[in-house]
């Protein structure tokens, strides 16, 4: 594994994990002795299914609390303020019973703002996310595609330092899936820092400035993007790479 | 039928009688019954699995069983006997309560804890809490909430064991349109039972309708995001 340090450090949070490591029933599912997310990003992190890759990205978001190990956010531990500045987005967006406007009004009250500042982020949010005329509709009453886009707005919605997403276009078109990604790397431009897990190559190379190639619960490659797809360091990128089957 | 068509007034107290009965047994079962549910649908604590399937089998309690327990409690000898509650409408309201409470506990358990499997990994990014959700969960279910409670109504409205026992089925005191139907076969009046009958079944359908309506609806939201 080499971790190189990755140039020019954007204004995000930096994320750090020590030691991280998970084992269920004597299968070693996670182990991270070191990894730094501190280039100024998109990372990618992709790798085959049971590599670890969403749990990884969970114990990064606090989800999961890891057997061992630590993960530090701008220096300092990862706790509940820390946490709070994060967000995530997963696979199947989980989008409460409730209108597409009170799906982002849920994250804006816990942020204790006025019902006018709320009001006022909200058509941003919707105008931002193309769901302006949308917002008195059943959120669960929308296609695939915008469901999505309601996901990453509510969880943009609180301006985290930090966003991470779970494959949130593995099941959509690409006319749907580039909206996402314009989204996305928006969301990187005003400084969000983005860590995102994606099975398609295209988009990893589209969006990726650093790739993280997971591969049985290690990380195997962490490197910048073009680096990367042109030449991988680790026989496990070479293979993925290759489209082979990495075993 | 002319009974039901000219609107004796006798007939109707004891319909009037038995929704308010049953009514404010729901209510009163919805107070208990939902906190309770959703607690033990996102709670963790050892024993947790034998106190659902009790609640599961509280759910299926002999109306009779209720009945005479709730009389035992109530009479003059019985721990409550003080408060001379037997025979009235509230002794009613609390036999009822006993055998619907169990119904909407053990449905809002099921509702929220299958909602829960689907919010519980967002709610906690949001950085809610596991308490802290169940609001949240509550409110995002009231469409099968409010199917759990017809159907506590439907057992409430439809039950004849308990409140006979408690109630005694005193004429225009405990009277209530099962009670009457049960006394007016026995005396050979079958027009008043009939009536009422008739009533009750409409009042059956009327819940069974909306609480399928209520489904449907909830699927229909599913499907359409699927």
């Amino acid at each position: 594994m080499r971790d190189l340090p990755l140039s020019e450090t954007g204004p995000q949070p930096t994320i750090e994990a020590q030691g991280l490591r998970i084992e269920r029933k004597g299968r070693i599912l996670l182990d991270v002795p070191y990894l730094a997310v501190d280039g100024p990003g998109p990372t990618l992190i992709m790798g085959p299914n049971g590599a670890g890759k969403s749990l990884l990205l969970r114990c990064l978001h606090g989800l999961i609390v890891p057997d061992s190990g630590q993960v530090r956010q701008g220096n300092a531990p990862l706790k509940a303020a820390g946490r709070a500045k994060q967000a995530m987005v997963f696979q199947t967006p989980v989008l409460l019973r409730r209108s597409v406007a009170a799906n982002l009004d849920y994250v804006l009250k816990r942020q204790r703002l006025s019902r006018a500042d709320r009001h006022a982020r909200i058509a941003a949010l919707l105008e931002e996310g193309g769901l302006a005329g949308k917002a008195r509709q059943s959120a669960r009453s929308l296609s695939g595609g915008e469901g999505q886009r309601l996901a990453i707005l509510r969880a943009l919605a609180t301006e985290p330092g930090v966003l991470f997403l779970d494959e949130p276009t593995s099941a959509l078109d690409p006319a749907a899936t580039q909206d996402i990604e314009a989204m996305i790397l928006r969301a990187a431009r005003r400084g969000t820092r983005i860590v995102m897990i994606t099975h398609d190559i295209g988009q990893a190379r589209r969006l990726g400035h650093d790739i993280l190639l997971m591969h049985g619960g290690c990380v195997a490659e962490h490197g910048l993007a073009h680096d990367f797809f042109d030449a991988p360091q680790s026989q496990a990128g070479r293979r993925f790479l290759a489209g082979a089957l990495v075993l | 039928m002319s009974l039901i068509l000219h609107g004796d007034a006798e007939l109707w107290a004891i319909v009037l009688l038995s929704l308010q009965v049953s009514m404010m047994a729901v209510l009163i079962a919805a107070l208990i019954g939902m906190p309770l549910g959703a607690a033990l649908a996102v709670a963790r604590f050892r024993g947790r699995q034998l106190l659902i399937i009790l609640l599961n089998a509280l759910m299926g309690l002999p109306p009779v069983v209720v009945g005479l327990l709730v009389y035992l409690t109530l009479s003059r000898s019985g721990p409550l006997g003080v408060l001379e509650l037997l025979y009235t409408p509230t002794a009613m309201i609390v036999a009822q309560v006993v055998l619907v409470t169990p119904i909407v506990a053990a449905l809002t358990r099921q509702t929220i804890e299958t909602l829960d499997a689907e919010y519980a990994e967002q709610l906690r990014s949001f950085g809610v809490s596991r308490l802290a959700s169940v609001p949240t969960l509550l409110w995002d279910g009231r469409i099968a909430l409010a199917t759990a409670l017809l159907a506590g109504f439907g057992r409430a409205i439809a039950e004849v064991g308990a409140v006979i026992i408690v109630g005694g089925n005193i004429n225009h005191v405990t009277r209530v349109m099962t009670t009457t139907i049960a006394l007016e076969t026995s005396k050979g009046n079958l027009a008043l039972a009939l009536a009422l009958g008739v009533i009750l079944i409409g009042m059956a359908i009327s819940v069974t309708g909306a609480v399928s309506l209520l489904s449907l609806r909830q699927e229909n939201e599913t499907m359409r995001h699927a």
